[in-house]
């Protein structure tokens, strides 16, 4: 799948040099293409195609009341340059506003601009999100989306490739997200640096559109800058009726059909894995491959032989003030967000309420849940699920990356504990001295009520 | 972008894996809508203390790093976030390479875009480089692009791979957009032979 859709845009390659690879979709955002589009004045370019490219601002934007003026004047500034940019060069832009604004990973495949078959970039590793419909899509730099914004092509070097197949079942209260992070567990953190990886497999097959999203948006966790899912009637389902999907839609579906990889394909590097072996997730150190089950121990520098490994991993658990040995069950937190492009889909948020429903967040506990889009929001409150949180004691945002990357005002403070649904475990991420702990949205949602790690698999539903 | 051919440079260590984008230019600095200035930032949380002063602790607060040009660190460096903030922070810095076992995808070809030199060099190369660093006061390592060697003064001579056009490019200045703009005729035909009007 790959070969086909790569040979399907290269523009122009010669021997020893990076091929001149054709961009169908550029989505935008303020924090990495202020500089590109100061690039392209400062040199007197155009946009090659506008129409080409989407943008919406997500990383800086409050998540509290959007009718007052955002509080940062920096902020401000970047989402103001965005708007000006868009105007200049006339690029689409889902504004603050706008009821599709949200994480530019969750608004392209929801307003349908994402398809099979497409190469996809934006200045934000986790462009391997669109991955999932059988797009090749992976995150670049700003001098990239400068270069994208001028030629709509790019300079790329080949990318090995790498299947990695999960065949069986996941248990009940196993999710997408359990499943990505034991692959990245197994891989490591640059287990797929200079792959693109393609998840297959029964479990694979069985996933929902949303869920796979949420494999395949933490493709670069492991390294890998892309990770692909083959398109098939879940994806073209999930596509038909959206706002940007192709007008003689069936005719693309059936070129969709011809994209999954041929029988005896073969790859680089093939892994295979039982989906019976996966239990939920919860990381525990500083990258997200430092991650184990929730019934097993913290480890101990010495269960590693690598000395890197062992050095990373002391200093992780003096960060996350763990001592080894301990149970996760026994560890407290004071925070728990539930979002990001990784995990802020309206499934994520059905699966989180179940759980909530007819409970109490944990007094020690600090709870917020942000929608990823506008659409999403509005879908949860019409089914209910924002009162559902609201009165088990969660806030309730506006959609955007808030706390994934605490950019806006919503961070942790030095020391604190947090249950996220987002994607990094880095030190500071979540801000300064913040400690992340990496789960499902379902896990996340328990741990605010128990105040604790808690095994969903035993959860009493009350719903 | 300024061409890299040879260059020496005093080398600081930095004792870390998966040393990631995050730590070398944290959030709260991508507000900003220039290119220049991130230098003050680099690596901010473990730099400084809450209180704005040094922490001595620090790898590049040694005394006898300032000035260091040529950083090393242990594997996959650069990991995570896209944001080219991360090279354009060590690169206003004054670091003028980069050595270490391996890169992450993104920052290493970030780097390029920016004429920072990423050097991949093997564990126990890497590992001989940390060694001599320790025990030679103001250690020095010369970078010469041409001929794709890291050397020393104490007889280290080691060769890296880097792409035949990446280097070409870094050793002349070439800016990427100008280079692709050569071939825009290509472009053209592609986009009539797809029907993209």
């Amino acid at each position: 799948m790959f070969q086909k859709i790569w040979d399907k845009h290269v523009v122009f390659s010669e021997p020893g040099k990076p091929t001149i690879l054709y961009i169908d979709l550029q989505l935008v955002h303020e924090v990495t293409s202020a500089q590109a589009f100061e690039g392209l004045r400062l040199a007197g370019r155009k946009v090659r195609r506008p129409e080409r490219t989407i943008a919406t601002p997500d990383h800086n934007v409050p998540t509290t009341d959007r009718s007052l003026p955002i509080a940062d004047q920096i902020s401000r500034q970047q989402v103001d340059t965005l708007r000006k940019n868009c105007e200049e060069f006339g690029i689409r832009l889902y504004d603050l506003h706008d009821p599709h604004q949200g994480i530019v990973h969750i608004i392209g495949p929801e307003l349908g601009y994402t398809q099979p078959g497409m190469t996809i970039v934006c200045g934000d590793s986790h462009t391997a999100t669109h991955g999932a419909f059988g797009s090749l899509a992976f995150g670049i730099g700003t001098s990239e989306v400068e270069h994208v914004l001028a030629t709509q092509t790019l300079l790329q070097f080949k990318p090995k490739t790498m299947e990695l197949r999960v065949d069986g079942n996941l248990a009940h209260g196993v999710t997408a997200k359990d499943l990505i992070l034991y692959l990245i567990g197994k891989l490591t953190t640059a287990g797929g640096t200079g792959y693109v990886l393609e998840y297959t497999g029964e479990v694979v097959r069985r996933l929902s559109m949303e869920e796979r999203m949420t494999v395949c948006n933490m493709s670069i966790e492991a390294g890998a800058r892309a990770g692909m899912i083959a398109p098939d009637e879940t994806t073209i389902d999930y596509l038909r009726g959206r706002p940007f999907s192709p007008q003689n839609f069936d005719e693309a579906a059936a070129q969709w059909r011809l994209l999954p990889s041929d029988a005896g394909a073969t790859y680089d590097v093939v892994k295979t894995f039982r989906g019976e072996d996966i239990q939920p997730q919860v990381t525990w150190g500083t990258n997200p491959g430092q991650v184990i089950s929730i019934g097993d121990k913290i480890p101990n520098p010495t269960d590693f032989s690598d000395p890197t490994e062992q050095k990373s991993t002391a200093q992780a658990l003096e960060y996350m003030g763990l001592r080894s040995g301990t149970l996760l069950s026994d560890v407290e937190l004071q925070r728990v967000f539930i979002g990001s492009c990784t995990n802020a889909r309206i499934e994520d948020l059905r699966a989180a309420a179940k759980v909530v429903k007819g409970y109490r967040v944990n007094n020690k506990v600090h709870a917020m849940v942000v929608p990823g889009s506008g659409l999403v929001k509005r879908q949860a409150e019409k089914e209910g699920l924002d009162a559902i949180f609201k009165e088990a004691g969660f806030e309730w945002r506006e959609a955007g990356c808030s706390m994934c990357l605490a950019m806006n005002p919503d961070r942790l403070e030095p020391g604190e504990r947090c249950a996220s649904t987002s994607n990094r475990n880095f030190e500071g991420r979540q801000g300064k001295g913040g400690r992340t702990h990496l789960v499902s949205p379902a896990m996340a949602a328990a741990a605010a009520l128990t105040g604790r790690f808690t095994d969903i698999r035993h959860w009493n539903y009350k719903a | 972008m300024e061409p890299f051919t040879v260059h020496t440079g005093l080398v600081a260590t930095m004792d870390r894996a998966n040393v990631d984008t995050d730590q070398i230019i944290p959030k709260q600095f991508l507000k900003r809508i220039e290119r220049t200035g991130f230098g003050q930032f680099l690596f901010f949380d473990w730099r400084f203390k809450d209180d704005g002063s040094d922490n001595p602790e620090f790898e590049l607060n040694q005394p006898a790093v300032k000035g260091a040009t040529v950083l090393v660190a242990r594997r996959n460096f650069g990991s995570g976030s896209s944001r080219e903030h991360a090279v354009w922070a060590l690169s206003d810095y004054g670091f003028r390479a980069v050595l270490a076992p391996s890169f992450a995808d993104i920052f290493y070809s970030n780097c390029f875009k920016n004429g920072l030199l990423p050097i991949p060099l093997s564990e126990s190369v890497i590992e001989k480089i940390f060694t001599r660093q320790k025990s030679t006061p103001g250690y020095k390592l010369t970078v010469d692009l041409e001929k794709r060697l890291v050397s020393d003064s104490l007889g280290l001579c080691e060769s890296f791979t880097i792409e035949p056009s990446r280097q070409y490019n870094l050793l002349h200045g070439l800016d990427d957009i100008g280079l692709t703009l050569k071939n825009e005729d290509k472009i053209t035909a592609y986009e009539k032979a797809h029907g993209i009007a």
